[in-house]
């Protein structure tokens, strides 16, 4: 069992979402050496260097089932804040280039944190467990992979993810491992803002003009077949139910389908008639697109071995 | 000279005069124009709404407008690396860079606006090559080190230019590069720090971080503009209150402070001509290639094709989105307008 890191509050304390007119600029100017360009919440907000600390010092410790789960979904941010990230300078309004960019640094500061956590296993930083993995080591589900594809795939895939990980944030903030329900505590909040945005880009894509309508129609279809892997339990998630560390995957669905469904209807959808693909990333088998988003990733670890940056 | 009195002039008649005679026309602009001396007398701010010759008004939409342009193309060297940042948290931090570099142009944009053109006039220019940006983005980041070179040296030139714009006489303008600096300055700082740990890193980090500012010194302060003599409009904005300081004051301030920051990272600049000239107290610095700088801003450099088909590619590929924004909140109005009148 884990303790929680000194600085970890729960998210009652820490009052509402992020002021992004404190955040980057806060953080640099206050002189804080450890201080993260990914700190939107005032406050005391749990940072992923907070728990990198807290893992160097011995003060949070991942058992071997967490630090498996926290790898599985810290990969999930990971990949998605490399695809999301690949937006910022080509997004179809400059309101869209830092609204996506603002997504994509959410996601990766929760890898950072997950990762850190995670690491805290046998020693490994974020870096290490980022840049100097193999593909098959990485624990992300295949819809994280997905090609950015026209902006209603970006938004369609935005969508799922954003209510999966809503949903399991949520119920990650009553965790019996501490620094997991720090880390979604931060999270929740602010994938909370991507459910709203991705939700009225549905709306606007799908209510908008013919053609918009017909590539957030198409958009879905594509993406659908990788919503299935979101919600399987297997034995690690079966272990870390019963230790009250996690939820069942399966746990999420029906607020996940009553949600999105909610949002759908409003857009004049329906859920795609598309058969699951069957994944396996959480096993390590991927998808052939992650192998092309690490070797981009990857590059200069693997060209500089040893170096710091 | 200007009486106490005086009153801003609105930029124009409101909608419910008409149309104001010759005279009347004449006389506003008389008052304006005296309204506009004693601003510019008393070191005051025009706003929006105050009259204004129609100069100054050309002249700060073509700047404000220029400068929201090099923010927006100077997104792409560094959007270039984010996929292959080499630490997350490099990552995080080039990541919110580039974003702010995105709301630095939509405020910029913003304040142009207030001038009198729309956003989408300024952008469809930007991409029929009739406005122009800062050429140094039209050279390419090569490697990890130009995220450093940039930051530090780049970012730094736009911080010794911007400041004092920040008391430029357009209120609008002014305002905006308040906030523009406040981050340009952590910007800076972030650049400096990734050329400082490269150059107390490998020997082949530390080359990497020499190549970069080897390849960024002369265009960052080429940034500046071309040498005071041969700088037309200089005269006229400082007579404006726009500009404050002449190009080469600007450069010679900028190139001191590198000097004592190099120092620091334990690299050198690739100029033998750097000196503190103990007569006129200030740094200088040796000759500039200005005919390079030239070719680069007619549109010759190594990038400025590139640069401006990506930003083409992006908004011709965005075109169904704001489109569909576009349409779908008419429709919601519609049905707003709707529900008001049946109740």
């Amino acid at each position: 069992m884990s303790t929680t890191p000194e600085t970890a509050v729960s998210s009652g304390e820490t009052g509402g979402h992020g002021d992004i007119s404190v955040g980057v600029s806060g953080a640099g100017a206050s002189g804080d050496g450890t201080a993260s360009a990914t700190r939107i919440t005032p406050g005391n907000a749990l940072r992923p260097e907070d728990i990198a600390l807290a893992v160097s010092r011995g003060a949070a410790k991942p058992s071997e089932d967490v630090a498996e789960f926290a790898l599985r979904l810290g990969d999930d941010a990971l990949i998605l804040a490399q695809r999301l990230g690949h937006w910022i300078s080509r997004a179809p309004e400059l309101e869209e280039d830092v609204a996506l960019g603002n997504i994509a640094l959410d996601e990766l500061g929760h890898a950072r944190s997950l990762l850190s956590y995670a690491g805290g296993l046998d020693g490994r930083s974020e870096d290490d467990l980022a840049y100097l993995r193999r593909e098959h080591e990485f624990r992300s589900a295949a819809l994280f992979e997905q090609p950015n594809g026209d902006f209603a795939v970006t938004i369609a895939r935005q969508f799922v993810v954003s209510y999966y990980q809503f949903e399991l944030y949520r119920r990650l903030t009553s965790s019996t491992d501490s620094t997991l329900a720090g880390i979604a505590a931060k999270a929740v909040k602010e994938v909370d803002y991507h459910r709203d945005h991705s939700a009225q880009w549905v709306l606007r894509l799908a209510l908008g003009t013919d053609e918009s309508r017909q590539r957030m129609i198409h958009a879905f279809k594509v993406i659908w077949p990788y919503v299935d892997e979101l919600f399987r339990d297997d034995e690690l998630t079966g272990r870390l139910s019963e230790a009250g560390a996690a939820p069942q995957p399966s746990s999420l669905r029906e607020d996940f389908d009553r949600l999105t469904g909610e949002v759908l209807a409003e857009a004049e959808l329906e859920v795609p008639n598309v058969q699951p693909s069957p994944g396996g990333g959480r096993r390590g088998l991927h998808s052939e697109h992650l192998g092309y988003i690490l070797a981009e990733m990857q590059v200069l670890a693997r060209e500089y071995p040893g170096a710091s940056w | 000279m200007a009486s106490q009195t005086l009153q801003s002039v609105p930029a124009e008649p409101s909608p419910a005069r008409d149309e104001p005679s010759p005279e009347d026309a004449a006389r506003l602009d008389a008052e304006g124009q005296a309204y506009f001396d004693k601003v510019m007398a008393e070191d005051s701010r025009i706003e929006p709404r105050d009259w204004m010759p129609p100069a100054y008004r050309k002249t700060l939409l073509r700047q404000i407008s220029q400068h929201a342009h090099s923010e927006i193309i100077g997104m792409q060297p560094e959007a270039n690396w984010i996929s292959r940042a080499p630490s997350l948290k490099r990552k995080a931090i080039l990541m919110a860079k580039v974003q702010d570099e995105a709301g630095h142009g939509l405020y910029l944009y913003s304040a142009a606006e207030t001038l009198g053109q729309p956003r989408d006039q300024m952008m469809q220019d930007l991409m029929d090559g009739k406005a122009k940006y800062s050429s140094i983005f039209n050279y390419p980041a090569r490697t990890w080190a130009d995220m450093g070179a940039i930051g530090w040296m780049v970012d730094g030139a736009a911080i010794a230019n911007q400041v004092p714009l920040c008391r430029a006489s357009f209120g609008p303008y002014g305002r905006a590069m308040v906030r523009v600096c406040k981050e340009e300055s952590f910007h800076q700082r972030q650049g400096f720090e990734i050329l400082l740990e490269l150059s107390h890193g490998t020997p082949e980090q530390k080359q990497m971080a020499q190549d970069a500012v080897n390849r960024w010194y002369a265009p960052a302060l080429m940034m500046f503009g071309p040498p005071d003599d041969d700088s037309p409009n200089s005269k006229q904005s400082m007579a404006w209150n726009i500009k404050r300081f002449s190009n080469d004051e600007l450069r010679n301030r900028f190139v001191g402070m590198m000097m004592e920051q190099v120092k620091v990272l334990g690299l050198t600049l690739p100029d033998k001509d750097i000196r503190f000239n103990e007569e006129t107290k200030k740094w200088e610095h040796g000759p500039l290639d200005w005919a390079e700088f030239h070719e680069v801003l007619a549109g010759r450099g190594p990038c400025n094709a590139q640069r401006l088909e990506r930003r083409r590619e992006a908004h011709q590929n965005g075109a169904w989105v704001r489109e569909a924004a576009a349409a779908y909140a008419e429709k919601q109005n519609r049905k707003q307008a709707e529900k008001v009148s049946a109740a």
